[in-house]
């Protein structure tokens, strides 16, 4: 059956409230008798705390301070591991590090009262690079600085060098990047010894928040109740640092008695919370006379700042996605994530991967150059077919098609046309045009055996209306989780999607469908609400009070029929496994990934030498996604993207000071704006994945891996500029341009 | 950073209605309305007038509310987001972003939607780099801006076609 509801651009489930001003956001909400909370931060690096002085003129007796020392159970933000703490207890790791609490119902006298608290440090030499974490010049963490090492090994790298042509070597550098969701961190809590922890707030994982909460009360689960509220972006910037707010909020509201609000500024949101991890990459690369990969060494390092957070899991994605989708029957990966002492770097969209993919793609287009291939040619030679095998011997099992996307691409660009005339042309001109390209894939879901360990739930009932509730605990926060969810539900159901309702995420009522993060949302846990919704629709077929070829009309009254003879009519799902699915986390081998999204994108630039400012002037971007289940929001996702990648590449410059970021602000940390973003213009091959609800794959993660090495081509392209480090801003390009006396 | 003067009441009219605040003079404009006035759709992103989160008009004209003192309030007619539909008939440009996803996570939405309406206000027909001019005061960090183009082209061509005579 042709579906109706499934690709077609229903509107967004919540638009209305969202472009009425209706939508409560955290800050929206207020309780009866909330008091303001704030959080007084470490001003250095690394130390001892000596002392903490509370300045005369605050009334201090009027205030709730909260120390290490109120925290009734474990201090720490649990997560992978318990290392770090929810307040500093003795001894700071990092600047900004929380090491006391204030909360009163008079925000204004609680920020001058934040001043007027001094903490006093005996400070400790720091580490604060990569490389003088990997050198050991201070040991800040475990026993070598490393949280986490991976090494991939297929083939026999040694062996094959002698065999190489060519090889290649080449060192890529990318920087932290802020999420800079519009809307800042928040949350409200309420606390007590007799009611538990209830936590309302902007976040993209309530399960998460729910397990860091446990260990600091020591309360039993039923006893902590987290629900998210309209959450104005993520982008992986609220999938672990709530947790840690969420821990401060519900501190202070435990000892306050009352509930406690706490919003970060800006400021605040953008020196203390986590960013896209810095990375290195090393390549060495062998290659055959006729430009086949013979082998690829690879070395790629994170920087995790002062504690492990997520960075071993950023690391796994970066490292299996490292050598891109091309074929190679000798690959070496070694990784490893590294403390500095900066706040610990986190989840942004892309996870990893866009940092190692980076690096990959300005490799190749240097590899084409140094054999005398066009870079679309190389590519072309080394694109992985379906039954080869990745990296992580993963045998490809889904239809792939890179060399038919690269195609396709380049003709919506008038790419071999482009590249000809820009060459022409730049000889004699200040501002140079160029057009570059990257190819690649991302791995949607948890890495491995990641999906296995999470075995979500999804839910769905049916009201004696016939109203459809679907209970998951995945999060809207803009991508779509509510519009497709309803899709899904209304396409299986066969009825319209008015007649879907979303329920809030709140741990009290919605399972753990996993974190809202990975790709997985449309493609794991939507399959989950598909498989639900069919086994609701079995119960009332199957008992004779509805016949197939429905109307919506008769779905209600056997809804109502059901109920009333057998009770609530409800379905849970549990993610299954695929038995073919196989992944082995000591070789570091395997099943990666259940599928992956393919992708070509193409970028055009203009760079005017003199000021060394870059202008992209056009995007193409081309994908095989699976079935599209909602083409504006599918689309509004890779535009964002891009749009995040460019700023990836161009703009977005975290400048560090002994940990610190000293940039802080959006007048001097610069996102793209209407006049920086060009025509993106999105296309995608479908090709539906038989796991996927309704073939769907993930594709959220995508558009942040290709736009960076696209863009460096491009400006490479059109100005022979060797680039090796992201952001490029005009201070990074003007240097480079003078080396190559343009 | 406590007020050290007295309140003053600010005479305002506010999405039609009168109001007087009681409030600090150098408060926050934007503070005073969503939390004296409960009109909590106008939004705060950066507090120093760069995302545009924060946009209403005041007497026409478009400006950041984190950036204006209540007193300046006084006398002037404000519109702040929950202004713009009326009953259950949304505005054009409202319709626009919700048909063709010019709002993702929303948060931007409120100023952005009140950015698009002030510039058809002052110029109807304008090009796609008009727009991109227009809107370049309000950051959104999900979109790329793409769809937001694209509803805001598409109001212009809704309004342009109620106007039109029919034959």
């Amino acid at each position: 059956m042709e579906p109706r509801i499934i690709g077609t651009s229903v509107p967004r489930k919540e638009g209305r409230d969202k472009v009425t001003g209706a939508a409560r956001y955290v800050d929206d909400i207020s309780f009866p008798g909330m008091i303001h909370g704030l959080t007084v931060r470490s001003p250095a690096p690394r130390g001892r705390i000596v002392n903490m002085h509370f300045d005369s003129g605050i009334p201090w007796p009027d205030f709730t301070i909260v120390t290490a020392k109120d925290i009734p159970g474990k201090n720490c933000v649990m997560l992978l591991i318990d290392d770090q703490p929810a307040l500093a207890d003795g001894f700071v790791n990092h600047p900004e590090e929380p090491v006391l609490l204030l909360a009163h119902p008079d925000k204004y006298l609680l920020e001058e009262a934040r001043r007027a608290v001094r903490i006093e440090i005996e400070p400790s030499a720091g580490v604060f690079t990569i490389a003088d974490s990997l050198a050991r010049r201070e040991i800040i963490w475990g026993l070598d600085n490393i949280f986490k090492s991976f090494r991939v090994e297929k083939g026999d790298v040694d062996s094959a060098w002698s065999s190489a042509a060519f090889i290649v070597e080449g060192e890529y550098e990318t920087g932290a990047q802020e999420q800079l969701y519009i809307e800042p961190q928040g949350i409200i809590a309420q606390a007590g010894p007799a009611e538990g922890v209830t936590v309302w707030g902007s976040l993209q994982c309530p399960y998460y928040v729910h397990k860091a909460l446990l260990p600091l009360f020591g309360l039993p689960k039923d006893r902590i109740r987290i629900v998210q509220t309209e959450t104005g972006g993520g982008f992986g910037g609220k999938e672990e640092y709530p947790s840690m707010i969420a821990a401060h909020a519900a501190l202070l509201a435990w000892k306050s008695g009352k509930p406690v609000k706490m919003i970060y500024d800006r400021a605040e949101d953008m020196v203390a919370t986590t960013k896209r991890h810095p990375s290195r990459t090393i390549h060495r690369t062998g290659v055959t006379r006729d430009g086949k990969l013979l082998a690829m060494e690879i070395d790629f390092t994170i920087d995790g700042g002062a504690y492990q957070t997520l960075s071993p899991v950023v690391l796994s994605r970066g490292t299996i996605h490292a050598a891109g989708p091309y074929e190679c029957p000798n690959v070496r990966i070694k990784s490893r994530a590294i403390a500095t002492n900066a706040p610990p770097h986190g989840a942004f969209r892309g996870f990893g991967a866009p940092q190692s993919v980076f690096a990959l793609e300005r490799h190749l287009d240097r590899i084409a150059h140094v054999i005398g291939l066009s870079p679309e040619e190389l590519r072309r030679r080394n694109f992985i077919r379906k039954g080869q095998t990745l990296a992580v011997h993963q045998v490809v099992r889904e239809q792939v098609d890179l060399a038919g996307l690269m195609d396709r691409a380049f003709e919506l660009c008038e790419y071999h046309a482009k590249r000809e005339r820009f060459t022409h042309e730049n000889l004699h001109a200040f501002v140079k045009r160029g057009i570059g390209f990257a190819s690649f894939l991302h791995g949607a879901g948890f890495t491995g055996s990641g999906e296995e360990y999470l075995a979500s739930e999804a839910a769905l009932e049916v009201t004696c209306e016939g109203r459809v509730r679907v209970f998951a605990g995945s999060t809207e926060m803009g991508q779509g989780t509510n519009t497709v969810f309803s899709q899904i539900a209304a396409e299986t159901l066969g009825l319209g999607c008015d007649q879907i309702e979303i329920a809030q995420p709140d741990t009290a009522r919605v399972p753990n469908s996993g974190p809202t993060v990975a790709s997985r949302t449309t493609m794991i846990v939507g399959k989950l609400v598909e498989t639900s919704a069919r086994a609701v629709q079995k119960s009332l077929l199957d008992s004779g009070l509805l016949k197939s070829n429905y109307t919506p009309a008769e779905f209600n009254a056997a809804c109502a029929a059901y109920i009333n003879v057998h009770g609530p009519l409800q379905s849970l799902t549990k993610y299954q496994h695929p038995c073919d699915l196989h992944w082995d986390d000591e070789r570091y081998q395997g099943d990666a990934y259940g599928a992956y999204a393919w992708a070509v994108y193409v970028a055009e630039v203009s760079v005017d030498t003199r000021t060394a400012e870059v202008h992209v002037d056009d995007f193409v971007a081309v994908q095989e996604v699976g079935k599209v289940i909602n083409p504006i929001l599918a689309a509004g996702q890779i535009e964002g993207g891009v749009a995040q990648g460019i700023g990836f590449a161009l703009y977005e410059n975290c400048v560090w000071q002994q940990g610190r970021m000293i940039n802080g602000q959006m007048t001097n940390y610069i996102m793209p704006t209407s006049m920086d973003i060009p025509p993106i213009r999105v296309f995608f091959e479908e090709i539906p994945y038989e796991r996927g609800p309704a073939g769907a794959k993930g594709i959220g993660e995508l558009p942040l891996d290709g736009t960076a090495p696209a863009i460096a081509n491009a400006i490479a392209q059109a100005t022979g500029a060797d680039i090796r480090r992201i952001p490029i801003t005009p201070e990074v390009l003007l240097e480079i341009l003078e080396s190559v006396h343009v | 950073m406590s007020e050290p003067a007295g309140k003053i009441s600010v005479h305002c009219t506010v999405n039609g209605r009168a109001l007087i605040l009681e409030t600090y003079p150098m408060a926050r404009l934007l503070d005073v309305l969503r939390e004296q006035a409960r009109l909590t759709g106008t939004k705060e992103g950066c507090g120093e007038g760069e995302c545009g989160a924060c946009a209403i008009e005041i007497d026409g004209a478009l400006v950041n509310s984190c950036l204006v003192p209540a007193l300046q309030a006084e006398g002037t007619k404000i519109r702040t987001i929950e202004g713009v539909a009326t009953e259950n008939q949304l505005h054009g440009v409202q319709q626009a972003f919700l048909t063709h996803g010019g709002a993702q996570c929303g948060i931007c939405t409120p100023g952005m939607i009140l950015a698009a309406i002030n510039l058809l206000a002052r110029n109807p027909h304008p090009t796609d780099s008009e727009i991109r001019e227009g809107l370049a005061g309000n950051l959104c960090r999900c979109t790329g801006y793409t769809k937001i183009l694209a509803s805001v082209v598409e109001a212009c061509r809704a309004a342009q076609q109620a106007t039109e005579p029919r034959p």
